[in-house]
């Protein structure tokens, strides 16, 4: 089995958003970048089908700067096979021409399963994967939270609004994974060790501007100072007063 | 054909869903400034209920259907091919959605066929020198982005619960008209099926799309102790839905579906009630957005009380079954 698995470095969850003096992007400066965390899961995915295939090969593909190769570096120490940096400056706004870089990487690969994460947990676009799948005219699945492949047909399942949806598709496809898919694993020393040494091809990229221009990044607005209503069950009655009276939620 | 704004409305089992009058309300707003008219989109497998007949109410001047049998579920290849067709013909200068399970996975098809940028999730449209604007969370809420649409059509898909549905009295019937698109838009019987919708038990809302949210954390203790939750989420009256923070869903405690922060859902209810939850970063950028939050903590320093309207510093297992009861008294 070959597999695609595009991956993207972004600020770690926890990181405390300072806006740059260009008032339309993240103040970088001590932030710390990791493997978006969507897009472990497309890698253990990919990992566990080669292995249960016992044959294939895992190659990762990042569209961003020469820094996402550490990012590469990660997945390589977890397992995969090689990695492809689409080196560019800066990642566009918009969804749609980070999917072009990609798919006009991937197309012609010979893949028979390309793997997301749902979404990078910096810019929420939630867009790139089914954008490449449209763009290479592939069969695509997103959100995917439990998946069975058979031969050249999968059954994946997706969680929905009060359910969750079965879907079949064909191979090749595009899917995108959801948190629940599998537990990533920890690259060990020696996977790290490894990744050394592994192949990492960067080529300069360029990227178009797009149709999304960034007017501002801005904080989100304050929130007035609550106030503590009272201790124990004894607050309760005044907490459902408040809710009633001054908030007009209940 | 100016300014046209197209609604892409979402229906299950026939029937039209909720959030589809949310995606009218944003696209009214939209319509009215760019000055132009708007169409509510649905497909389906034949007559669509649940209130389409209604939508003029909210905002649309035309109801189409695209009907075929494959439109019965959504069907991701027939449904995106079909949408952009209809959106080529139609000139429009923006197309709607909702940004849910369904419109997340859909707008980008749509918007890789017709080749123009989409902003998914928005929390607010409008318009400026005659181009779309949009308000966007990102870093899960912990800053906003505000992004023109240069191309048209601009495509958007809107956070659910934030576009509150407006009624406008004056609003006249929509026209409606129905589709047979031959062949499902191609998509019948495709690459990719949707074979069943497997459902959550009878009543359970989703977090995502919930009004109401009780949600629960490390305070709890124990899994078993969320049947509280759930019993104070159902004295609202099949109004509220139980969340729970990062570290009981990867306890196992609870799953996926109902975390709400960085790494799971961000959400905007009305009202969000955070029990046992301390409040770190990613969960607080995830609820930020709530109208009202309530915080119920043993720890009166908890960050959680930082966000919160209204706090009660206490014993949880005691609070809580108290709220139910005032609640239950509210709902009797």
């Amino acid at each position: 089995m070959k597999i695609a698995v595009c991956i993207k470095r972004v600020p770690d969850s926890e990181t405390r958003v300072k806006i740059a003096a260009d008032g339309k992007s993240l103040d970088e400066a001590g932030v710390k970048f990791i493997l978006n965390p969507y897009d472990e899961f497309a890698v253990e995915e990919a990992l566990r089908r080669k292995e249960q295939a016992g044959t294939g090969e895992v190659v990762v593909v990042a569209l961003g700067p020469a820094a996402a190769q550490e990012t590469i570096r990660t997945a390589l120490a977890m397992g995969a096979d090689r990695g492809v940096l689409l080196q560019v400056d800066r990642i566009p706004a918009d969804g749609l021409e980070a999917a072009k870089a990609l798919a006009a990487e991937l197309k012609g690969g010979g893949y028979d399963l390309i793997l997301f994460g749902k979404m990078a947990i910096d810019d929420y676009n939630h867009q790139v994967g089914p954008m490449v799948a449209e763009l290479l005219d592939l069969p695509c699945v997103t959100t995917v939270a439990h998946l069975e492949i058979d031969g050249a047909r999968g059954t994946a399942e997706r969680e929905v609004e009060g359910g969750v949806e079965v879907v079949e598709f064909t191979l090749p496809a595009v899917l995108t994974t959801d948190k629940g898919l599998n537990e990533p694993r920890y690259p060990a020393l020696k996977g790290i060790m490894a990744a050394k040494k592994k192949p990492l091809d960067t080529k300069p990229t360029r990227v178009g501007q797009g149709g999304l221009e960034i007017l501002a990044l801005m904080p989100p607005p304050e929130r007035k100072d609550g106030k503590i209503v009272g201790e124990g069950a004894a607050a309760v009655p005044e907490l459902v007063r408040l809710l009633r009276e001054e908030a007009k939620v209940l | 054909m100016s300014g046209g704004v197209l609604a892409v409305l979402e229906q299950r089992d026939g029937a039209l869903r909720k959030v589809s009058h949310e995606v009218v309300t944003g696209a009214r707003r939209l319509g009215d400034a760019l000055g132009g008219t708007v169409d509510a989109l649905v497909l389906a497998a034949g007559a669509v209920g649940g209130g389409a007949d209604q939508l003029g109410a909210f905002g649309a001047d035309k109801v189409i259907t695209l009907t075929h049998a494959a439109f019965a579920r959504y069907a991701p290849e027939g449904y995106s091919r079909a949408i952009a067709e209809h959106v080529r013909a139609g000139g429009y200068r923006a197309v709607v959605f909702a940004a849910s399970a369904t419109g997340k996975d859909l707008a980008p098809r749509v918007a890789a066929r017709l080749g123009v940028p989409l902003a998914q999730d928005v929390t607010d449209v409008g318009v400026e020198s005659g181009a779309v604007t949009v308000v966007r969370p990102v870093y899960a809420g912990k800053a906003l982005l505000k992004l023109k649409l240069a191309a048209s059509p601009a495509l958007v898909s809107l956070r659910p619960n934030v576009f509150t549905p407006v009624q406008r009295p004056k609003a006249g019937v929509a026209q409606s008209a129905a589709v047979d698109v031959p062949g499902g838009g191609g998509g019948g019987g495709g690459r990719v099926t949707v074979r069943e919708i497997k459902a959550a038990p009878a009543g359970a809302l989703d977090v995502a799309e919930a009004p109401i949210i009780v949600s629960g954390g490390r305070g709890l203790k124990e899994p078993a102790n969320f049947k509280i939750l759930e019993e104070l989420a159902g004295a609202f009256g099949g109004a509220a839905a139980v969340g729970a923070s990062r570290a009981v869903v990867d306890a196992g405690w609870r799953p996926h579906a109902d975390q709400v922060g960085q790494t799971g859902k961000t959400v905007s209810p009305t009202l969000y009630i955070a029990v046992g939850i301390s409040g770190a970063i990613q969960h607080l950028a995830g609820m930020r957005t709530a109208k009202v939050i309530v915080a119920i903590n043993k720890d009166k320093d908890a960050p959680i009380f930082k966000v919160a309207d209204y706090g009660i510093v206490g014993d949880l297992f005691d609070v809580v079954p108290k709220l139910t009861d005032e609640i239950r008294k509210l709902h009797g």
